[in-house]
């Protein structure tokens, strides 16, 4: 469908499910409005759009919303499948592979990213190892499934998908972690894929325009 | 499509994940093997398909090995056209996978720990898992199933309350799912084990109860859905 669209996202300014879906968007040239939600106290339009786990990113397209990150991903490739780039692959196959390394990001590293602050000594080490060996097993894992030499420089292809944004979104949430929890997190001797992956994409025009957009809705509260 | 395509199911009699792509392939009426697993002593095919969870369901597709439920429904549907289990519409499929991962991430672990735990916490897990089945219960209405007319995604991926929640909490001797809280969802549950396809393919309720009460001390001990 090529008629115009009233696109709005929920989000927060530091939240990395949300960054994805603002790059997803402006890959595709998708116009949209933006809300920041402050979720300490959540407005009723997004208790409203997604009752069921109250939470950002939600995308409302022509009045209808679709939350979770990943769906919302799906989505936007669906939705707008005729804009390049497809942030799927086209065979199915390539496209399962694609899910389960998304997947085993949020099963497998995201909770570890809840547990690393809060952990001290030994066993702020073992997380922090942990953490760095799931990153490892992804890099063999995307490197032998669906990396293709001289196809780069993103997962993708010449353009991100899904997996590449997961990855920017990894790359600013582990930045983060790294300053607040004092630890090392990503090593480019370890997983020199996903890193190159990732330095693509900030690189790239509207992850800046992104980034620079945000700066006007952080707010001055911690 | 491939003229001799090899199909098999890398599956557990007694789970309900490994039912889900049962029923899938069989409402798509794709031939396909049953490979059956010992959990306890897992072959090198499934440790080689599946190396960085080891767990069933693995669908292996001409020698392409797709592991994780929801991730091999979608391959099952994107590959055999047929009969689809997925919405056509944007929106309708966006919804479809939102409560598939619902029902996966909050509402199987808040039933299954209501079973297995007790005092405070059971009360807390039995509060969630209320939650969580009045919020499919309002989803589903009036319908006949999650997916309209049809069986699909979202009702494959909730067959686990069709058959093993009745079959735990009798195990467990708790009362979760019942006709007065939750009258959509058992009118959903007659309908689904009525209909032909997956009659073919549930375990029997009889074997599944004998397995979780034999299993129960273990299972008590580890809250571990591997059994």
């Amino acid at each position: 469908m090529a008629n115009a669209k009233e696109v709005r996202l929920y989000g927060m300014t530091r939240s990395g499910y949300c960054l994805m879906v603002h790059h997803a968007l402006r890959l595709k040239g998708v116009p949209y409005d933006y809300v920041e939600e402050d979720l300490k106290n959540k407005s009723q339009e997004l208790l409203r759009l997604n009752p069921v786990h109250k939470k950002v990113p939600v995308l409302v397209v022509d009045g209808r919303p679709v939350a979770e990150s990943l769906v919302i991903l799906q989505y936007i490739d669906e939705l707008w499948g005729s804009l390049a780039p497809r942030l799927l692959p086209e065979d199915p196959h390539r496209r399962a592979k694609v899910r389960f390394w998304a997947d085993f990001v949020y099963q497998k590293v995201v909770p570890l990213t809840y547990v690393i602050p809060k952990a001290e000594g030994d066993s702020k080490a073992a997380a922090v190892a942990e953490f760095r060996a799931q990153l490892v097993v992804m890099e063999g894992g995307v490197r032998e499934e669906l990396w293709v030499d001289g196809a780069g420089p993103f997962i993708n292809g010449d353009a991100p998908g899904l997996l590449d944004l997961l990855a920017g979104s990894c790359h600013t949430g582990i930045k983060f972690l790294e300053g607040v929890a004092g630890v090392q997190l990503l090593d480019k001797e370890e997983t020199p894929l996903l890193c190159s992956v990732m330095e693509a994409l900030l690189q790239l025009d509207v992850v800046k325009e992104t980034t620079d957009f945000l700066q006007q809705h952080v707010h001055n509260d911690r | 499509m491939a003229e001799a395509e090899q199909v098999k199911v890398l599956r557990f009699w007694a789970s309900p994940w490994s039912f889900r792509v049962e029923l899938a392939l069989k409402l798509k009426g794709v031939p396909h093997e049953k490979v059956e697993e010992d959990l306890a002593n897992k072959s090198p095919l499934l440790l080689a398909s599946n190396p960085i969870h080891k767990k069933i369901p693995v669908l292996l597709h001409n020698g392409k090995a797709i592991p994780e439920s929801l991730i091999i429904l979608e391959y099952i549907d994107e590959t055999w056209t047929d009969n689809p289990i997925l919405p056509k519409a944007p929106h309708e499929r966006g919804m479809a996978r939102f409560w598939s991962r619902f029902i996966d991430d909050k509402c199987v672990g808040a039933c299954w720990m209501s079973c297995w735990t007790e005092g405070e916490t059971q009360q807390m897990f039995m509060e969630q898992a209320r939650a969580c089945l009045r919020i499919l219960d309002d989803e589903l209405g009036g319908r006949r199933f999650f997916g309209g007319e049809s069986i699909g995604l979202v009702d494959i991926s909730a067959s686990f309350f069709a058959l093993w929640l009745g079959v735990l909490q009798e195990v467990a001797g708790i009362s979760l799912i019942n006709g007065d809280e939750f009258p959509n969802l058992c009118r959903w549950i007659e309908g689904f084990v009525a209909s032909d396809v997956v009659t073919e393919c549930l375990p029997p309720r009889d074997k599944l109860l004998a397995v979780f009460q034999s299993k129960k001390q273990a299972i008590l001990a580890t809250k571990s859905m591997v059994y």
